[in-house]
């Protein structure tokens, strides 16, 4: 059963690029511990959403926003520093981008960024992070072979280990599994299961199925709106708003 | 005579050609003759010796060694300052008006003749800050020409990094500063790099710039401080050429090919960089 505890609050949300109204009072909770789905087709706002989470919008000079979101109480654009933010709250794109460098050196990207020089310390953050994101039998043996020399779902669970080693209690996930095979998307979504215990997790997903696997409540958006966010069970099978019916049951997006 | 597109195609290409090969003709000319006149004079003596005789006899080691300073006097104001900016105009500077000011400024900037150079550095560095004509002034001088060529290299060269290496790297919480310096500058050295060569032998090649800033006809001891004049090897070229009368044919051509070398060495190394840096590149 989900934890009934606020983790992340919205209000009032708008955002805009330039004058393209991306987001239009959108008002969302997310609690401690669950899996939050967010669907809808594309240009929905559902991934600006997303990224406004981890203030990665602001790296837009034509972005522009008004309401408030805050996590655990805390104003994210006034109480917490945006550096702070991201190290809480982690992100995996939708296409895996390991950064030039080795395997090793990618999941330590983010601890050696905010100092942690011990070589001890950090092997072991490499052993634990690839680990829990399945990738450390396959890769224990050539730790310093580059990332990008990795297959395509490789890196994709690459990326996932190297966000979780800034330790964040908040994972955000854009699209992972758009260009994975079925196996390396089930292995992604068996760790998101097992993560359940230790983070907060929002997941934007053009896959229906998928949200209707692995969330706990799943959020429709369309043109920039909250249609409607409900238990997942309840929006897959009885949705409120017949849009809602009408895009997962395929007859448009 | 029926029109036949077959036909005139294959005109069109001789034609295409033709002007591609008359573009490389110049060039294995200038390369051949120079190398052909000037072999003959160079030996370990000319390279390494004051010139004897009025410039008659002897070698070009002083206008070696004055090239060799400028180019360095030159990096050391250009190198920092085009990259800096550069850095700054990519990275932080907001789309507004002064930016866009200063990126025409560049353009205009490289378009400036290279002899409005020189006469600038005489009017600023030589007489304004009284300098005088010294490696000092001369650099300064150079140092101004060549910044739009390292800034505008060096822009390329950040631009090119995904911004996707970007974004990836602030959402693991590092600061834009830390972004810069170890997810884009490490991916853009070598564009960089290329860039400063390419400043380089541009420097150690120009004669305007540093005819009323720096160059010395004749010198007989070397430079002993920034503030002295020094010989330098395109303006010797020019003066032995001009000025001095009876000097032999393979000394003068000698020179230009001792120029010729270190500046063509330049740019054949950031072709050498550039394209190793492509073949590594994977995104």
């Amino acid at each position: 059963m989900v934890d009934q505890n606020l983790k992340i609050k919205a209000e009032n949300l708008s955002i805009w690029f330039d004058k393209i109204h991306s987001l239009k009072s959108v008002n969302m909770e997310v609690f401690s511990n669950e899996i939050l789905g967010v669907i809808g087709p594309a240009n929905s706002g559902k991934s600006t959403f997303l990224r406004s989470l981890n203030r990665l919008n602001d790296l837009d000079p034509k972005f522009k926003i008004q309401g408030h979101i805050s996590i655990e109480g805390k104003d994210i654009y006034r109480d917490i520093e945006a550096g702070h933010l991201r190290k809480r709250v982690g992100m995996v794109f939708a296409l895996p981008i390991p950064l030039p460098l080795s395997i090793f050196e990618n999941v330590v990207y983010g601890p050696r960024r905010h100092g942690i020089k011990d070589k001890k310390r950090l092997e072991n953050i490499v052993e634990t992070t690839l680990k829990e994101a399945y990738l450390w039998d396959e890769v224990k043996d050539r730790l310093n072979n580059p990332g990008m020399s990795l297959s395509g779902g490789q890196q994709q669970r690459l990326c996932l280990a190297r966000t979780l080693a800034v330790e964040p209690d908040i994972i955000l996930y854009d699209e992972p599994c758009s260009g994975l095979d079925p196996i390396s998307t089930a292995k992604i979504e068996e760790a998101m299961l097992k993560f359940k215990q230790k983070y907060t997790q929002i997941l934007v997903t053009n896959n229906t199925k998928q949200a209707a696997r692995v969330s706990d409540r799943t959020a429709f958006f369309l043109m920039g709106e909250l249609i409607e966010v409900d238990k997942t069970q309840k929006i897959f099978t009885n949705p409120a708003h017949p849009k809602t019916n009408d895009y997962i049951s395929g007859r448009f997006g | 005579m029926k029109y036949n597109p077959y036909q005139s195609e294959k005109i069109a290409f001789r034609l295409l050609f033709f002007a591609t090969v008359l573009v490389i003709l110049p060039v294995i000319l200038i390369v051949f003759i120079i190398i052909q006149k000037g072999i003959s004079a160079i030996s370990w003596e000319f390279l390494s010796t004051m010139p004897k005789m009025g410039m008659r006899e002897g070698g070009i080691f002083p206008a070696i060694l004055g090239t060799v300073y400028l180019v360095t006097g030159t990096l050391i104001f250009a190198l920092p300052l085009g990259v800096l900016s550069a850095i700054y105009l990519t990275e932080y500077a907001k789309d507004n008006l002064l930016t866009r000011l200063v990126k025409l400024a560049i353009i205009n900037l490289a378009g400036v003749p290279s002899v409005v150079y020189g006469l600038f550095g005489l009017g600023i560095f030589v007489m304004f800050f009284k300098f005088g004509a010294s490696i000092l002034a001369g650099s300064l001088t150079l140092a101004i020409m060549v910044v739009p060529i390292i800034i505008t290299t060096s822009k390329e060269a950040l631009d090119s990094v995904p911004r996707s290496f970007r974004e990836v790297s602030l959402s693991l919480g590092a600061s834009k500063w830390q972004t810069i310096r170890y997810s884009v500058l490490p991916h853009a050295l070598p564009g960089i790099l290329t860039g400063i060569i390419l400043a380089i032998s541009r420097a150690a090649g120009e004669t305007a710039p540093i005819l009323f800033t720096v160059a010395a006809f004749f010198i007989p001891k070397l430079p002993q401080s920034i503030f002295d004049q020094v010989m330098a090897l395109p303006y010797h070229l020019y003066v032995m050429s001009t000025q001095v009368p009876n000097v032999a044919e393979n000394i003068r051509y000698g020179t230009a090919l001792v120029l010729l070398v270190m500046v063509l060495s330049m740019n054949f190394i950031a072709i050498i960089v550039r394209s190793k840096f492509r073949k590594k590149k994977k995104w």
